[in-house]
């Protein structure tokens, strides 16, 4: 009697042998059927915490770009970071095009960030720090702009070219360039590609 | 030998009738308790129509849900809000993003101040939520003979009868006649609308501000190609339609995973079972 | 009882541990200790409720984190999760069909408790943990219903919370403190979200207790007589573990049925109406779960004669009445081993009490039926002498039957009685005379 109350118990040891194999696989599969129900049923609760719907729905902003500028800069939200948009000079656009890429701790080509024609006066960099988060001076005409005339992290002193491309400081990355499209009417839409392929954005 | 197991079988259903009878009792009662109360007195209830989106395999169809849109925008949209639902969220319904910035731009909400802080405004975008018709209750109210129109985003869920419901009180109203014909008021006389009250077989109290909102057949002409023709039926049944999507626009992924979460759950209670009938055998030397 | 050697763990890490908390040995034990081996299905219902309030609370925690709780955003944010969050709609329909599983799993594991006896000695304190549990989960549940801010979540507040008004001269203040403010408003949707999130961890705190009990008392068994050897015993694993997975298979397939299927099915569709202070819906409804207090608190009314015969006459007020009434139904629970004196706990041998309980779950349902209907005869009727009768099942029913009831003889032991065959109180099911 006793020896019933355990599986171990020789009171069950017939059954023990011929249903080895038979209990070896309900026992995996049973563990297996556990396992993915508890996966299957913690993803949607994960899945939730990505941005929503209307979130992903909101991640475009439109800029008229007419009234701005040579020389002056402004700042946007998008995707509730700061974005910098800056007209840029001839002479800034010259300063940003002579840098050699490969002195550079993060190598990048002017064009490369921001193409070739019209469009290259136009700064559009998302302005946030690489290093750790902070916003950088420069957008001020009184700013500290930092050595490289760009902009200057106050956190922990990260130095920015006129092409938002690090230059000093522990930051590791350029300042990145979000996707954009300029449209005929002089409109920028950030968080939107270029449908034609212009190369601002791709490296972002 | 051959007795053996009858006779455990047997045991094993006198064990169980007990618990199961106060457990199906229990079951049974609670759904039974909950039978909707406002069922008393002077509601009818509605017409039954065969839905695209009833029973467990039931699907929007997309197609008569852009006709429902297009009730809606001509017939209803003049005094009822849709606020909960975006017009980015009428691509899941097929329109093209074309489609749905030319509805959106048709109307305005308001925009960030601008630089002299001047309050400004901007066309409607797909993220934005439907632009309710009126600024404010009150401005709905004065508009309205001092009813304000429901916002109808959950209108077919928030009504007990659901689409049936809002699809008879669509046709279900009848003339002064015929109202102080059949209905009676609170205290029993015959029942004649007021001004600006219209008689509707389905509301409850048989009295309604909203007047019958289609009226003649091909009041609004579909667009689509092979559309029915929009008798006052067929546009009374898509606007619900449509009202139903807007109301529970994830109903379709909510069947579809329904039967993949319950044939799962089949399986696995098949194999839990399996596996305690083998424990059952190991551990009691009884299956 | 158990015949393995389950002492302290081998593995020399796990000892290490279990020597400077024994949690190893506690796991071992909650493992391994010895219950009854003739529970039958109603004894799944313990560890369903369990896993019903590790749901709700998972889910629940996910919700909050989309959840508005202020009365502007509320009813927008509880929407914004069902079109906008991924999968917010099976989130919240699992929590909202959580709860009416929840306490459908608790009413039956309560009923289960009656049946079998096992409020008597020695589960006092167990049974008692449960009452408990079972208040702070009506509080729990009332004050998330508040939360989407639709109709029915106002209007519920509103009335429920305008019962503390009832309480002789500062019932007025006890209101204004409850809202803070005059009415329900935003101060008390704020407070009701913090208590909705903080309860259900109460609730698990004392869930523990009533486990901790539970093991010290062990668990009773249909025959309500105790274990008196190994031979009457089984190791909660692996046996009960995979009775109870069973038994959970079959429980998520009815909870999936109503989320997938009828999600609102337990619901009232004006809670689909954002709160509007100024108009209260034609027939206010509490959720299927509150519906038999419901009736309880209804029934009493100024011109019922029971009310002015037992307290009218001396100028207690029926609302207080109801109140003080409402309360009770579940408070009642509180003294119900001292009520029912009987010896013999289970109902297959107490061939009275077994009949009265039957009347009993009759009573309960028909008290959720009349919750359910507009306050007009003949409901009302109905409804008060359902009342009447479920407070005498207690008051005066049990204390008499317990008394007087000869029960049958009981079985020599529960190894006896299951594996014995043939003898007289063999397997004696409540549904069948045994003689």
């Amino acid at each position: 009697m006793a020896n019933s109350a355990s599986p171990d118990g020789a009171g069950a040891a017939g059954t023990h042998e011929e249903g080895a194999g038979r209990r070896d696989f309900l026992f995996l599969a049973g563990g297996a059927f556990g396992a993915f129900a508890t996966g299957a049923s913690l993803w949607p609760l994960l899945d939730s915490l990505n941005p929503a719907r209307d979130t992903l729905a909101a991640s475009t902003t439109e800029v008229d770009l007419a009234p701005i500028e040579q020389g002056q800069a402004i700042t946007v939200k998008w995707r509730g970071s700061p974005v910098f948009i800056r007209r840029r000079t001839q002479k800034e656009i010259a300063e940003a095009k002579a840098v050699d890429p490969d002195d550079l701790p993060d190598p990048q080509t002017d064009e490369q960030r921001f193409g070739s024609g019209a469009r290259e006066q136009w700064l559009v960099v998302v302005g946030v720090c690489t290093h750790l988060g902070c916003i950088p001076l420069g957008q001020k005409g009184t700013d500290n702009k930092g050595e490289y005339g760009g902009w200057f992290c106050p956190c922990h002193g990260s130095h920015y070219d006129i092409s938002g491309r690090i230059r000093k400081g522990p930051a590791p990355r350029n300042l990145p360039v979000p996707p954009y499209t300029i449209t005929a009417e002089n409109k920028l839409i950030i968080g939107k590609e270029q449908p034609d392929g212009g190369q601002g954005g791709k490296t972002a | 030998m051959i007795r053996a197991p009858i006779r455990s079988a047997n045991r094993t259903i006198r064990r169980l009738a007990a618990p199961a009878v106060l457990a199906a009792g229990l079951a049974a009662g609670a759904p039974f308790a909950t039978l909707p109360a406002h069922a008393a007195g002077d509601a009818v209830a509605p017409k039954e129509v065969a839905w695209t989106f009833n029973g467990v395999f039931g699907r929007y169809n997309y197609e008569q849900l852009r006709r429902g849109l297009q009730v809606y925008r001509e017939v209803c949209a003049a005094c009822h809000g849709l606020r909960l639902v975006a017009y980015r969220d009428l691509a899941a319904i097929g329109l093209s993003e074309a489609q749905i910035r030319a509805i959106a731009g048709e109307k305005e909400v308001a925009g960030e101040p601008d630089e002299e802080g001047e309050p400004t405004t901007r066309p409607a975008e797909a993220k934005d939520r439907f632009v309710d018709p009126f600024p404010n209750v009150q401005a709905a109210m004065a508009s309205n003979n001092g009813a304000a129109p429901p916002d109808l985003s959950l209108m077919v869920k928030a009504r007990g009868g659901g689409a049936d419901y809002v699809f008879s009180l669509m046709t279900g109203y009848v003339s002064e006649a015929a109202c102080k014909k059949e209905f009676k008021d609170s205290q029993g006389k015959p029942l004649v609308p007021a001004e600006g009250q219209y008689c509707n077989t389905y509301m409850p109290g048989h009295i309604i501000a909203m007047a019958p909102p289609i009226t003649e057949d091909g009041q609004v002409e579909y667009e689509e190609k092979g559309a029915p023709a929009a008798s006052v039926d067929q546009m009374a049944k898509d606007v619900t339609a449509f009202l139903a999507w807007a109301a529970e626009p994830y109903m379709v992924e909510r069947k579809r995973m329904g039967i993949k979460v319950m044939l799962f759950l089949l399986l696995f209670t098949g194999f839990m079972y399996a596996i305690y009938r083998q424990v059952k055998k190991d551990v009691k030397g009884q299956a | 009882m158990s015949t393995r050697a389950h002492g302290a763990p081998r593995n020399r890490t796990l000892k290490w541990i279990d020597d400077r908390m024994p949690i190893v040995s506690l796991v071992e034990h909650s493992l391994y200790y010895p219950v009854p081996r003739n529970l039958n299905y109603m004894w799944n219902f313990g560890s369903l409720a369990g896993l019903s309030l590790i749901i709700l609370i998972v889910t629940g925690i996910v919700l909050s984190m989309h959840y508005t709780p202020h009365t502007d955003y509320a009813f927008d944010s509880v929407e914004r999760i069902m079109r906008d969050v991924n999968y917010g709609w099976l989130i919240r329909y699992v929590h909202t069909n959580g709860a009416s599983m929840f306490f459908i799993v608790v009413y039956l594991h309560v009923f289960r408790g009656l049946y079998y006896g096992s409020f008597k000695a020695p589960r006092e304190l167990l049974w008692w943990l449960g009452v408990v549990i079972l208040f702070l989960m009506m509080a729990t549940a009332f004050m998330g219903y508040v939360l989407p801010w639709g109709q029915m979540s106002f209007w519920a507040a509103k009335v429920i919370t305008s019962m503390v008004g009832a309480v002789p001269l500062i019932g007025e203040a006890l209101t204004e403190l409850l809202w803070g403010g005059f009415t329900v408003d935003n101060p008390t949707l704020n407070r009701f979200y913090s208590l909705h999130y903080l309860l259900p961890f109460v609730i698990f705190g004392v869930v523990i207790l009533h486990i901790w009990a539970l093991h010290t008392v062990k668990a009773n068994n249909p025959l309500g007589i105790d274990m008196k050897g190994p031979q009457d015993s089984v190791e909660f694993h692996p046996y009960y573990t995979v009775k109870d997975l069973f038994g959970t298979g079959v429980f998520l397939l009815v909870f999936a049925a109503f989320v997938f299927y009828a999600p609102n099915y337990l619901g009232h569709p004006d809670n689909y109406i954002q709160a509007d202070p100024l108009k209260t819906p034609p027939h206010i409804v509490p959720e299927w779960y509150f519906l038999p207090y419901y009736t309880i608190l209804r029934s009493f009314t100024d011109d019922w004669w029971l009310f002015q015969v037992l307290l009218g006459w001396w100028g207690m007020e029926a609302k207080l009445a109801g109140v003080l009434a409402m309360a009770g139904a579940v408070a009642v629970l509180f003294v119900l081993p001292w009520l029912d004196t009987s010896k013999v706990r289970s109902a297959r041998f107490r061939p009275v009490y077994r009949v009265f309980f039957w009347l009993f779950v009759i009573d309960c349902l028909i008290l959720g039926w009349i919750g359910a209907q507009p306050a007009e005869q003949p409901w009302t009727a109905i409804g008060q002498w359902a009342t009447i009768w479920y407070f005498a099942h207690f008051l005066v029913i049990l204390p008499l039957v317990s008394r007087t009831e000869r029960p049958r003889p009981l079985p020599h032991s529960i190894s006896q009685s299951v594996l014995g065959g043939g003898s007289a109180a063999t397997a004696a099911s409540p549904m069948e005379a045994t003689t």
